[in-house]
C-alpha cells in the first residue's frame, strides 16, 4: 500500500512539475506579448493594449501563474494564435485520430512482437532467431519517417493501392458505410509505418525475458518430468511476460505524442499534424497545450505501468 | 601480527597513468578486444567509412552544396552521366550525391556532439548522485526520474522552437541550439546507469582501504571511481550517439534542422516537401535514409559489443 501511494504521489509531483514547467519555458524563453501581436496583425495600437490586458499579461508573474494554473485546472488550454480557437477544442478534435493510428498499431505490435520473440527465445541460435535479431536492430535504426515513404513510394506511387495521405478524400460525398472504409484505406499504410517503427522493443524484451525465464530451474524440472515443449514455452511464458505487460503500459503514454512524424508525413489530422502546424507557425499556445496533455499522458501510462508491476509481481511490493 | 587478508590489489592499485591516460589505454584495448566480436566489427568498418567520407567531403563530393554556384535550373533531374549526378538533382539544382556527402558532416557531428553533452550532464549528475548520497541524491533522483518521464519529441520540439527565434546569439547556430537540446533531453539514462556503478563501486574494499589511510574525496574520485565509470560512460555514450543522430533526423524532418547546413534528415525533408515520393525520384529519398539506418546501427553494434567486453554476462543474454 505504501509503494502505492508513493508512486500516485510522485506521480502528481511530476505533473505538478510539469505545469510550472510549461508556464515558464514559454515566458521565460518564448515572449508572449510580442507573439500576441504577430498573431494579430490587423489590430489597432488600442486593440492590441485591450487584448494584451485581456490575456493578463500585463500582470506580475505570479499572478499570470495563478490564473493560468486554475484555467489549466478547468480545462482552458488558451487560444491558438492561428485559428483564434479553444486549444482545447482542437486537441480534442485531434486525439481522436491519432487514438485510432497508435491505438491500432500499438495492439499490432504486441501481437506481432511477442509472437516473434517467444519464437526467437524458443529457437535461441537458429537462423531463425538470428534473423529476427537483425531486422529488428534494422528496424530500430531506421527513421520511422523514412519507413512511411518507402512505404507510400511503394504501395501508393508504385502499385496505387492506397492513397498517399489525408483522412479520406476531400470533397467526395459518402455514405457513412462509404466514409469508414476510405478512412481504413487511408489508415492502412500510416498504421504499417507506426508498427513497424516500434514492434522491435516488443520483440527484444519478450525475448530476452524468455530466454532468463527458460534458464529458470522450473523449466529444466518441468523439462526432466517430461512435459511437451509446447507447454514448458507455455509455462515460461506466463513468468515472462512481465516486462511486455509494463512495456506496453509505458507505450500506451506515447500514444499522444507517439505519431508526430508519421502523422505529419501522412497529413493524418492527429495531435502530430497539430504539433507540426504549430511549428510553422510558431503557434506557442498550441504548443503549450500539446505538450501538457502529451506529457500527462506518459505520466499517467507510467503510473499505470508501476503499479501493474506491483500488482503482478509480488516481488516489487516487498 | 597476522598476515595481511588477501585483498583485491589488483583493482585497487591506484594508477600511474591518471584517469584519462586510464580511459585511453582502455579505448585500446577495446577496440583491440571488438575485433574478436564480428558484429562489433562489422561497426566499426561501417563508421570508419563514414568517418572518411565526412573528413574527405570536399575531395569526394562534385560541389559543395553551400557555394551559390551548386544550384542550376536542372532541377528534380533523375541520376545522369552528362552532366554528372550520380544520384540526380534536388529541387534547388543542386547535385544530391553531393549534399549526401556532405550531410555525413552534419549528421556525424550534430550525434556526436549532441552525446557528448548527454555524457558529460550525465556522468557529472550520476557520479555526484551515486558519491553523496542523501538530500543532494534525492534531489538528483528526482530531477533524474522526471526526465525519464517527459516524452523526449514533444520537448525537444518545444525547445528547438523556443530556442530558435534566439539561434543568432549561439555558437554554431541552428545546429548548435539542436546539439544542446537533444544533449540536455537525453542525459537521464546514462546518469541512472553511472549511479549505480558509483554506489557500488564507492563500497569496494580499495576504496574503503584509501579511505581508512587517509585518502581525501578527490583522490578517490579521481583515482578510483572516475577509473572504474569511465568505460561505462564510454559505452552509453557510443549508444546514446545512434538515438541522438536519429533524434537529429526526426528533428530536421519537422522543418527544425538548418536548411543551410543540410543533414540526411534535412534532406528527407525537402525530399518530401518536393514531393520526391509522389513522383516516384527514389534516389532522392532512398540514399539519406539508408545512411541514416547505417550509421545508427554502425553505433549500436559497436555499443553493444563494448558493453558486452565490459560485462561480459551479457553475452549470454543477447
Amino acid at each position: 500500500m505504501r509503494v502505492v501511494l508513493s508512486k500516485v504521489l510522485f506521480a502528481i509531483g511530476t505533473l505538478l512539475f510539469v505545469l510550472v514547467f510549461n508556464f515558464f519555458l514559454f515566458r521565460i524563453a518564448g515572449d508572449p506579448i510580442k507573439d500576441l501581436i504577430r498573431g494579430n496583425p490587423r489590430l489597432s495600437e488600442a486593440g492590441r493594449e485591450r487584448l494584451i490586458k485581456e490575456r493578463g499579461l500585463r500582470e506580475g508573474y505570479l499572478t499570470q501563474f495563478r490564473i493560468y494554473v486554475s484555467q489549466t485546472l478547468h480545462g482552458n488550454l488558451g487560444v491558438s494564435f492561428q485559428t483564434n480557437q479553444p486549444v482545447s477544442t482542437m486537441i480534442r478534435k485531434a486525439m481522436p485520430n491519432t487514438l485510432i493510428l497508435v491505438g491500432t498499431s500499438t495492439i499490432l505490435a504486441v501481437i506481432i512482437g511477442t509472437w516473434l520473440g517467444i519464437y526467437a527465445a524458443a529457437n535461441r541460435g537458429s537462423p531463425g532467431d538470428t534473423g529476427v535479431v537483425q531486422s529488428s536492430l534494422f528496424f530500430y535504426a531506421m527513421p520511422d519517417f523514412w519507413a512511411g515513404m518507402l512505404l507510400i513510394w511503394f504501395f501508393a506511387v508504385l502499385l496505387g493501392l492506397f492513397p498517399t495521405g489525408q483522412k479520406s478524400e476531400p470533397g467526395a460525398d459518402f455514405s457513412t458505410l462509404g466514409y469508414t472504409w476510405n478512412v481504413t484505406q487511408h489508415a492502412v499504410l500510416p498504421i504499417l509505418t507506426l508498427t513497424i517503427g516500434i514492434v522491435g522493443q516488443w520483440v527484444v524484451i519478450m525475448r530476452s525475458a524468455l530466454s532468463d525465464t527458460l534458464r529458470e530451474d522450473f523449466v529444466t524440472t518441468s523439462r526432466a518430468v517430461g512435459l511437451p515443449h509446447h507447454r514448458v514455452l507455455q509455462h515460461a511464458t506466463r513468468n515472462a511476460i512481465l516486462p511486455v505487460v509494463a512495456l506496453t503500459a509505458i507505450n500506451l503514454g506515447f500514444i499522444v505524442s507517439g505519431a508526430t512524424v508519421v502523422e505529419t508525413l501522412f497529413s493524418w489530422p492527429g495531435m502530430g499534424l497539430l504539433t507540426y502546424n504549430a511549428i510553422l507557425n510558431k503557434d506557442y499556445p498550441l504548443l503549450q497545450g500539446v505538450f501538457l496533455v502529451a506529457s500527462a499522458a506518459v505520466i499517467l501510462a507510467n503510473l499505470a505501468a508501476d503499479l501493474a508491476y506491483t500488482y503482478l509481481d509480488p516481488r516489487v511490493r516487498r | 601480527m597476522a598476515a595481511d587478508p588477501p585483498v583485491d590489489t589488483q583493482v585497487a592499485l591506484p594508477g600511474t597513468k591518471g584517469a584519462f591516460g586510464r580511459l585511453w589505454s582502455g579505448t585500446a584495448r577495446s577496440l583491440a578486444l571488438l575485433r574478436t566480436t564480428r558484429s562489433g566489427m562489422a561497426g566499426l568498418i561501417l563508421l570508419v567509412f563514414f568517418v572518411l567520407v565526412a573528413i574527405f567531403a570536399p575531395w569526394i563530393a562534385l560541389q559543395d552544396p553551400s557555394s551559390a554556384t551548386s544550384f542550376s535550373r536542372d532541377v528534380m533531374a533523375p541520376p545522369s552521366l552528362h552532366p554528372l549526378h550520380p544520384l540526380g538533382t534536388d529541387e534547388t539544382g543542386r547535385d544530391i550525391f553531393s549534399l549526401l556527402v556532405y550531410g555525413t558532416r552534419i549528421s556525424l557531428t550534430v550525434g556526436v556532439a549532441a552525446a557528448l553533452v548527454s555524457a558529460v550532464i550525465g556522468g557529472f549528475v550520476g557520479i555526484i548522485a551515486g558519491f553523496s548520497g542523501g538530500l543532494l541524491d534525492n534531489v538528483l533522483t528526482a530531477i533524474d526520474d522526471w526526465f525519464l518521464v517527459i516524452p523526449f519529441l514533444p520537448l525537444a520540439i518545444v525547445l528547438v522552437s523556443l530556442l530558435e527565434q534566439r539561434a543568432a546569439d549561439w555558437p554554431g547556430g541552428k545546429l548548435g541550439i539542436i546539439i544542446i537540446v537533444i544533449g540536455i533531453t537525453g542525459w537521464a539514462g546514462t546518469s541512472r546507469i553511472i549511479r549505480s556503478q558509483v554506489l557500488s563501486t564507492k563500497e569496494r574494499t580499495f576504496v574503503e582501504r584509501s579511505r581508512a589511510l587517509g585518502a581525501g574525496t578527490p583522490w578517490v574520485l579521481r583515482k578510483q571511481i572516475l577509473p572504474n565509470v569511465l568505460p561505462l560512460i564510454f559505452a552509453n555514450t557510443v549508444l546514446i550517439i545512434a538515438i541522438s543522430i536519429l533524434s537529429e533526423s526526426t528533428l530536421s524532418f519537422l522543418g527544425l534542422g538548418d536548411l543551410s547546413k543540410p543533414s540526411w534528415g534535412t534532406m528527407l525533408d525537402t525530399a518530401n516537401e518536393s514531393g520526391a515520393v509522389a513522383q516516384g525520384s527514389w534516389w532522392y529519398f532512398v540514399p539519406p535514409g539508408l545512411c541514416i539506418c547505417l550509421l545508427v546501427m554502425a553505433f549500436t553494434m559497436i555499443g553493444y559489443a563494448i558493453e558486452e567486453l565490459i560485462n561480459p554476462r551479457l553475452r549470454e543474454r543477447r
